[in-house]
């Protein structure tokens, strides 16, 4: 019957580029998005205290200044979440507490501490100021490195290392491979922290129900849904009392939107706390760069064992993922979701894996938009680039010999993914030949010409979708996956229905951030039914309460084309054959001779015998007494679908991680301009076979929005941190996400055979320029330094100028006349926030007096800068009340400060430290004098350390600031030492030091 | 990421201006608000008051006086930048207000704001100084007027008094047998600059400035040194700035473009400072 239909009526929608129906009210800020939505009056507004350490024991929260504070109604803390909730639950068997606010420490900079609920935010965040913490710091882990050094600090005690998982895989005969093949070619690679920062950040509306004993909360949370069982267990109360809903419309997220969950549950705690008033947050854009999520960073060390003709026999990877702080759910994933498909697009019998997974004192990770792919291809590809270049093979050369070949699909992969289908060498060449055409070759002579360096680089990726739900228990051994039960699967659902005019209904379970799902769903539906496109109304809207939905909802792993639109699809023809049966009723005929198009419902063995579509499908509704026999009243269907292809782990730990498997190649030229280091894409080819592709307009949409990411990673975007636990990347002129001027256009190529698996045939591509992209750049740029300088294996992401101008061997010539005390004033240490510097200044002054300033209170609270009050409290201690700032960014500051090693009058040490709404900050000086005939020389040597808000909004003012303070300290030392009358002096000061030490506005 | 509170309000004229200024401690001028509002929304600044300029037609002139250009305190970037003639008056400034930001922030953004709040990779304030421009400062009493070398004194530190607004800034302008030229690096276009170059060259010499790397924008004269003369001063120079780390670009990188820009610039200013190639 299907093929009937479809030879009168091919589909005139599916498959086409189809406008987008999101994008007028999108374009006309007629969206709606979860903070334009409005509230109910009486919603208050959470903002939430953060962490300025990287690790520290918490002390003690006082709140009871901020609870008394205008408009505040109350203020969440540990203690609370103690009482209401538990630590959310962990993906490997290891007691590690997650709790959605710190209660005993905090183990990142950003972490939440408190949080308080006011009238508005404005208020709120008054009272934030307002909240005492006392903190004991500890020791930060802030490396792969470290966190594998068991000397170092252990995040999580009860754990007790902070390696919390470790597990090795082993298929085929590897070891033998390695003994065999002629070639052993290794190599070692990092990729870091990034992410996908969207417009819209986190939302979230929660409202404890005291009645109900439970939760409502309207969020932008994306899924995967399994989460709603983390985020009920947390809160302690069954499923069905945590009602989520998603509102239609979410400004990106790029698998960000995950890590909205612990939010939630932290706004219903906030809620509670508030004694069930709505609570609002949204999340600014510091919070979610600082402490939303980020990509896992991995090192890898990747090995093959490689034969005379360059077959790949072997693999080893041993790969560290490093998860930040907790390992939050559905971390490891970041591991598992590309387990299956280790080997790529190449036929590799034999492959050896270690997965260890580690803590640091930073940003728990979570879903970033190619999730897990980036760091296995970056690993991979480069490895093929090193086999081609060992062996002079061509590197494109090289990757088609080692390929799946077309006559192989589906083809079970070693670690188990079922690659259903592809033509990957024919797709290579389509690549090649646009490649040619864009004159690759001759844009290389052309920029060489003029000084430059240019590089040509590939990479080949297969691209999973539809991640099935039971590859992260792969973490697990296969004795307590046993214990625990199987996990597997991907179940999409999809509801079409049509009212009581005749028109039709699509509702979804998947949480859309743009991607125009209800255009598609349209198209598939408009096409099964005969109708327009613009007949159908999609709704995305989710609600927990009321939608069909389980454990595989939401929008993540590029699951939409091939799973959801195939569901809808499914739905759709169910309740078309429905339709069918009803109108051979009315026709007289045979179901199967029922035809739908053009609006109409017809016989098509006798077309004379036709109803408009709204009038035949609307009868049931009014008379469900013409129903045939055996036809059910109601005109609504359901379809769940999970692909059977996804199975749980066997005992032999093979997984199939993901239902499809796309297949994308890349070709890429660049420029390396040794006078700045700067890195220009100067030509991109990408190739793509997704299969079945819905709306041609909508997959390109996809592809360039991830080719401009990969190229954020490769070239942009990094979360840096100090060495001493300072999140650096607080803003976007921080971390730096490419702009329109600096992407171009990519070639996109498409090659489509359509998957067996899916419903539609029809696989994810959203994700694979954030595989292909990042690595293909690498290899461009390797091939850059091959050419000119010299082999570089360990290329670092992002390829900011610095890197670059390093790998380069860039000259830094001395000054003709080195100016010693120029040259000492620069010891910046690595980690960037630790400001050290030292200097000489003339004292119209005796080294005698410039000592009774120092250990006077009363003339040492005029000597610091900005000092309201002095209050001894010991020895030669102090504590202070200081403004602290330059121009107009300044904050006030409570510090402890402290004379030591007191060598009268010869040398002493003053150490500050402090604690603001802006952060920590702390110096510590050694101050040298000796007397000289005009009065005495004053020799100084100072670092300071600056963290929280300060450090991550304004990393490259800090420098220059805490030279303008430290300037003004030793201004008004001298003034003091000589009774105000050391104009001669300070002037001298000003001038050496470059400064205003006055008003520094 | 919502300011504190603070007062507002909003003035016509200079005098209101410089009267709110002096009566209110911790009060500042709002024009743009381009860098302001964000400081304020990230809570590092705490004003008490804000005095609003920007709807002041007082202040927002472009005027011809003499051999100046005088822009007022209002007049946003854009409308400069758009000015038929530009590049013709100030052509340095034609050349640098392209890499102010982008221009939804020109259209807002404020050419002396630029110069009030002194931000060492700021583009506007390394022209300024590059040309011997001058910052006309008034205060409740007298107005002063600075020269751009005396105005910047340090990361987001200026001369300015507390009660005083920056008036109006004077770009000189161009002279004929003076080739002027700008360019700047910055990872992305429309970030502060890692490196900007401005150079200013005549028959008598080179005067060539840098922001971005030292703590404010850094000019040296020079005779007309060439060859490894101009590159031994180009790198002591590149030295003397003392140019900062930072995560992004490390002080060597921003050395080495100081060498590599300012040859470059200076090569360019060279090329336009016949007699004949200016008016």
């Amino acid at each position: 019957m299907h093929d009937t239909i479809s030879n009168v009526n091919p589909a005139p929608y599916t498959g086409r580029p189809v406008e987008r129906v999101e994008d007028a009210a999108l374009l006309m800020g007629r969206g709606r998005y979860g903070d334009d939505l409005g509230v109910r009056p009486g919603t208050l507004h959470a903002a939430v205290l953060r962490s300025p350490h990287g690790h520290a024991q918490l002390l003690k929260v006082d709140a009871s200044a901020a609870i008394a504070a205008p408009g505040v109604h109350a203020v969440l803390t540990g203690e609370d979440v103690r009482r209401w909730a538990q630590p959310f639950v962990v993906g490997v068997k290891q007691p590690m507490e997650h709790w959605p606010l710190a209660v005993d420490r905090v183990r990142y900079s950003g972490e939440p501490v408190a949080v308080v609920i006011a009238e508005d935010r404005y208020l709120a965040e008054d009272a934030l100021d307002l909240i005492q913490v006392e903190y004991r710091t500890l020791d930060v882990v802030m490396s792969i490195e470290e966190a594998l050094d068991p000397g170092q600090c252990v995040l999580h005690e009860k754990v007790g290392a902070n390696i919390v998982s470790d597990r090795e895989f082993n298929y085929g005969d590897v070891e033998r491979a390695f003994v065999q093949a002629r070639h052993n070619i290794a190599t070692e690679v990092h990729y870091p922290r990034n992410s996908c920062s969207p417009i819209e950040l986190g939302f979230v509306l929660a409202q404890w129900l005291p009645d109900e004993h439970g939760y409502d909360v309207l969020s932008n949370f994306m899924g995967p849904f399994s989460l709603h069982a983390v985020m009920a267990l947390a809160l302690k109360v069954p499923g069905n009392r945590l009602r989520q809903q998603i509102p239609r419309d979410s400004g990106g997220s790029f698998g960000v939107k995950q890590s909205v969950f612990p939010y939630v549950v932290l706004m219903c705690l906030a809620s509670r706390k508030a004694g069930g008033a709505p609570v609002k947050w949204v999340e600014d854009r510091l919070e979610h760069l600082e402490a939303a999520t980020s990509a896992t960073a991995r090192k890898t060390i990747i090995q093959a064992a490689v034969d005379e003709q360059g077959r790949v026999l072997a693999l080893k990877y041993d790969q560290i993922d490093e998860v930040g702080a907790y390992l939050r759910a559905p971390e490891p994933a970041t591991f598992y979701r590309m387990h299956g498909a280790l080997t790529g697009a190449y036929d590799i019998p034999c492959l050896y894996v270690r997965n260890r997974v580690v803590v640091t004192n930073k940003t728990p990770t979570g879903l970033v938009r190619g999730f897990g792919g980036p760091q296995v291809f970056f690993a991979l590809e480069r490895l093929m680039d090193l086999i081609a270049n060992k062996l002079q093979i061509d590197p494109i050369e090289l990757r088609k010999k080692n390929y799946v070949r077309a006559d192989q699909f589906p083809y079970q992969a070693t670690a188990g993914a079922m690659l259903d289908s592809g033509d990957y060498g024919r797709l290579t060449d389509m690549a090649v030949q646009a490649a040619a055409l864009n004159g690759l070759e001759e844009r290389r002579q052309h920029v060489q010409a003029q000084g430059k360096l240019y590089g040509i680089g590939c990479s080949a990726i297969v691209e999973p979708s539809i991640s099935n739900m039971g590859y992260v228990s792969t973490v697990l051994t296969a004795e307590q996956r046993h214990r625990a039960g199987p996990k597997n699967g991907a179940i999409a659902s999809a509801t079409v229905a049509i009212d009581l005019l005749g028109s039709v209904n699509v509702t979804i379970a998947s949480a859309p951030a743009g991607q125009g799902h209800m255009t598609v769903c349209g198209q598939v539906v408009a096409d099964v039914f005969g109708l327009q496109p613009a007949q159908i109304s999609v709704n995305v809207e989710f609600d927990t309460a009321k939608d069909a939905w389980s454990v595989a909802a939401g929008n993540y792993s590029s699951r939409f084309a091939g799973a959801v639109a195939g569901t809808v699809h499914l739905a759709a023809t169910k309740l078309r054959d429905k339709l069918a049966q009803i109108a051979a009723g009315q026709f007289n005929c045979s179901a199967d001779t029922i035809g739908f198009a053009e609006g109409s419902i017809f016989n098509l063995d006798n077309p004379s015998q036709t109803q408009p579509f709204t009038r035949l499908a609307a009868g049931p509704h009014w008379a469900p007494a013409l129903l045939p026999a055996g036809v059910e009243a109601g005109l609504r269907e359901t379809v769940f679908w999970t692909p059977d292809v996804l199975k749980a782990p066997d005992d032999q730990d093979r997984v199939n991680s993901s239902a499809a498997y796309g297949f994308v190649f890349d070709i890429c030229g660049l420029i390396v301009d040794p006078d700045t280091g700067s890195v220009t894409i100067d030509q991109y080819i990408t190739a793509h076979d997704a299969g079945r592709i819905l709306n041609p307009a909508l997959a390109d949409g996809q592809i360039r929005g991830a080719f401009a990411q990969g190229v954020g990673a490769a070239l942009f975007e990094e979360f840096r941190y100090s060495a001493d636990g300072n999140f650096q990347s607080g803003t976007l002129a921080e971390y730096l996400m490419p702009t329109a001027c600096e992407i171009p256009d990519p070639t996109i190529i498409h090659l489509q055979t359509p998957s067996p698996f899916t419903p539609l045939g029809a696989k994810g591509l959203g994700e694979g320029n954030n595989m292909s992209t990042p690595v293909a750049i690498a290899n461009a740029f390797a091939d850059a330094l091959r050419k000119s300088h010299r082999d570089i294996e360990d290329i670092r992401l992002p390829l900011t100028p610095s890197r670059v101008l390093d790998l380069l061997d860039t000259q830094d010539p001395a000054p003709r006349h080195a100016d010693p005390q120029a040259a000492s004033a620069r010891k910046s240490s690595a980690g960037g926030l630790r400001l050290s510097a030292s200097g000489v200044v003339d004292v119209s002054a005796s080294a005698e007096e410039v000592f009774d300033v120092l250990l006077s209170p009363q003339a040492l609270a005029r000597v610091i800068p900005g000092c309201h009050e002095l209050t001894a409290v010991g020895e030669n201690r102090y504590r202070a009340d200081v403004t602290v700032g330059v121009g107009l960014v300044k904050a006030r500051y409570l510090a402890q400060i402290e004379l030591s090693d007191i060598q009268r009058p010869y040398s002493l040490r003053l150490k500050g430290s402090g604690q603001s709404s802006l952060g920590t900050g702390s110096g510590d000086g050694r101050i040298q004098l000796e007397n000289t005939s005009t009065g005495c020389r004053l020799t100084y040597d100072y670092e300071a350390k600056v963290g929280g808000k300060v450090a991550a909004v304004g990393p490259r003012m800090l420098e220059g600031a805490a030279r303008i303070i430290i300037g003004q300290l030793f201004a008004a030392l001298g003034r003091q030492a000589s009774g105000e009358s050391g104009q001669s002096w300070f002037t001298r000061l000003l001038k050496w030091l470059g400064l205003n030490g006055g008003g520094a506005n | 990421m919502k300011p504190p509170r603070f007062d507002y309000l909003r003035v016509d004229t200079a005098a209101e201006a410089v009267e709110a200024l002096s009566q209110t401690e911790d009060a500042r001028i709002l024009a743009g608000g381009q860098s302001l509002m964000a400081i304020l929304n990230m809570r590092l600044a705490q004003p008490s008051l804000l005095v609003d300029i920007s709807r002041s037609r007082e202040l927002d002139q472009i005027r011809e006086e003499g051999s100046w250009l005088r822009v007022d305190a209002a007049t946003t970037q854009a409308r400069v930048e758009w000015m038929p003639d530009l590049s013709r008056k100030v052509p340095m400034l034609a050349q640098a207000l392209p890499y102010v930001s982008h221009f939804q922030i020109r259209n807002r953004g404020t050419v002396c704001g630029s110069v009030a709040h002194a931000d060492p990779s700021a583009e506007i304030p390394l022209v300024l100084l590059a040309l011997k421009g001058e910052v006309v400062l008034r205060g409740p009493r007298k107005q002063r007027i600075l020269t751009a070398d005396a105005f910047f004194q340090g990361m987001l530190s200026t001369a300015r008094q507390p009660d005083e607004l920056v008036e109006s800034v004077k770009f000189p302008m161009a002279k004929a047998g003076h080739g002027y030229a700008f360019t700047e690096y910055s990872q992305r276009h429309g970030d502060f600059a890692a490196c900007s170059v401005a150079a200013v060259v005549n028959q008598a010499g080179i005067r060539f400035a840098v922001g971005g790397v030292a703590d404010r924008p850094t000019a040296r004269d020079w005779p007309r040194l060439t060859g490894t003369d101009l590159e031994d001063a180009l790198n002591d120079f590149s030295w003397e700035l003392q140019a900062r780390d930072d995560p992004q670009v490390s002080a060597l990188a921003r050395r080495h473009m100081v060498r590599n820009l300012g040859k470059k610039i200076i090569a360019q200013a060279n090329q336009q400072c016949h007699p004949d190639s200016i008016g």
